[in-house]
């Protein structure tokens, strides 16, 4: 083979490789994409029923800007890597799915506990990075803040606490508390 | 005399339905004056106060205002948002008011170990303020202690 002819073979082998490239890897992240909205959460009744209409009722979805956090927003990271690992764990949640662990409103009750716990071990873990990517404290005008919200904030990021570590249950209701924090639940007197 | 008491029961009547009719010409009911078919005005947006300082009270049983917005603060079986700040295990933390003694105890006067049931449902008693006038006039004057 010629000189010439090597580089005309590698050339066009580079070329196919660029294209197929750019079809590969955009066609994987298109369908990633098509993954990561609200639209596609809300198809399965589970988050539709439950803890879409708890959040349709705050502040993340409307306001007086109009600016919203929808469902990837803060449950799966920005970072390409975090969120394949993220989507590869979804993986879970379709096999829960199909057995129907939380399909009526009572089951979902009865594991909300659960779920609830396990969002807030990973915003712990993660120093709540999916509320950093647009809540950052380095840029917090104190004075704008309510008076309560200027204390807490200044005294918790003084003690290194993370956003979850107060603010749960922002964006879907609660679950039965009593196990974590007794003095804010009724507890059962009998007929008081 | 039964004539003449038939016709005071017809007059009586006229009267009554001459009353009735001008009194109804004044009723007004809350939305204002505008006919059903039409579309009322919006009445004006009520803004909750800011976080201040607690409020005074304008008698000594007065159950305290709250001095905080209180939008989104849910108070279910499940849980009570106004306690994770104002509950005797919280409070100090949160740099809050605890609540009352008052509120654990039964209506029998039993003493219990958490707040009481029936004094759970804080809003019940303590309301946020807002900045919405007076409807009527009102010329109450909190007793000596209270008055700064």
């Amino acid at each position: 083979m010629s000189t010439s002819k090597i580089k005309k073979y590698g050339l066009a082998c580079l070329s196919v490789g660029v294209v197929l490239g750019i079809i590969l890897w955009g066609g994987f992240n298109w369908s990633m994409e098509l993954t990561n909205n609200e639209q596609f959460c809300i198809s399965c009744h589970e988050m539709k029923d439950n803890v879409y209409q708890e959040y349709k009722t705050t502040v993340h979805y409307s306001n007086r800007s109009g600016v919203r956090a929808t469902c990837p927003d803060c449950h799966v990271p920005k970072e390409w890597i975090h969120k394949v690992i993220r989507k590869i764990r979804a993986s879970n949640e379709l096999y829960h799915k199909v057995m129907g662990t939380i399909d009526t409103r009572e089951k979902f009750e009865k594991h909300r506990l659960e779920l609830a716990k396990h969002v807030w071990k990973t915003m712990k873990e993660t120093d709540s990075r999916e509320c950093r990517n647009c809540h950052k404290y380095d840029y917090m005008d104190y004075p704008s803040q309510g008076r309560r919200a200027i204390k807490q904030h200044m005294k918790g990021f003084d003690e290194g606490k993370t956003c979850i570590d107060c603010h749960k249950g922002i964006a879907h209701e609660l679950p039965d508390m009593s196990e974590i924090d007794p003095s804010a639940t009724l507890l059962e007197h009998g007929a008081q | 005399m039964k004539m003449q008491a038939m016709l005071k029961m017809v007059l009586l009547g006229g009267a009554l339905v001459c009353t009735t009719q001008v009194l109804a010409n004044h009723v007004q009911s809350l939305r204002g004056d505008s006919d059903l078919t039409e579309d009322t005005m919006a009445p004006e947006v009520k803004y909750y106060n800011k976080d201040g300082l607690p409020l005074d009270r304008d008698y000594v049983q007065q159950p305290p205002l709250i001095p905080h917005k209180i939008d989104g603060y849910r108070i279910t079986k499940k849980h009570n948002k106004c306690l994770s700040c104002h509950s005797w295990k919280n409070y100090k933390r949160m740099n809050a008011t605890k609540i009352s003694q008052t509120h654990f105890e039964s209506r029998d006067g039993l003493v219990l170990a958490n707040v009481s049931a029936r004094r759970y449902f804080c809003v019940q008693c303590h309301v946020p303020q807002t900045n919405a006038k007076p409807l009527v006039e009102n010329e109450f004057q909190p007793v000596e202690i209270l008055r700064h």
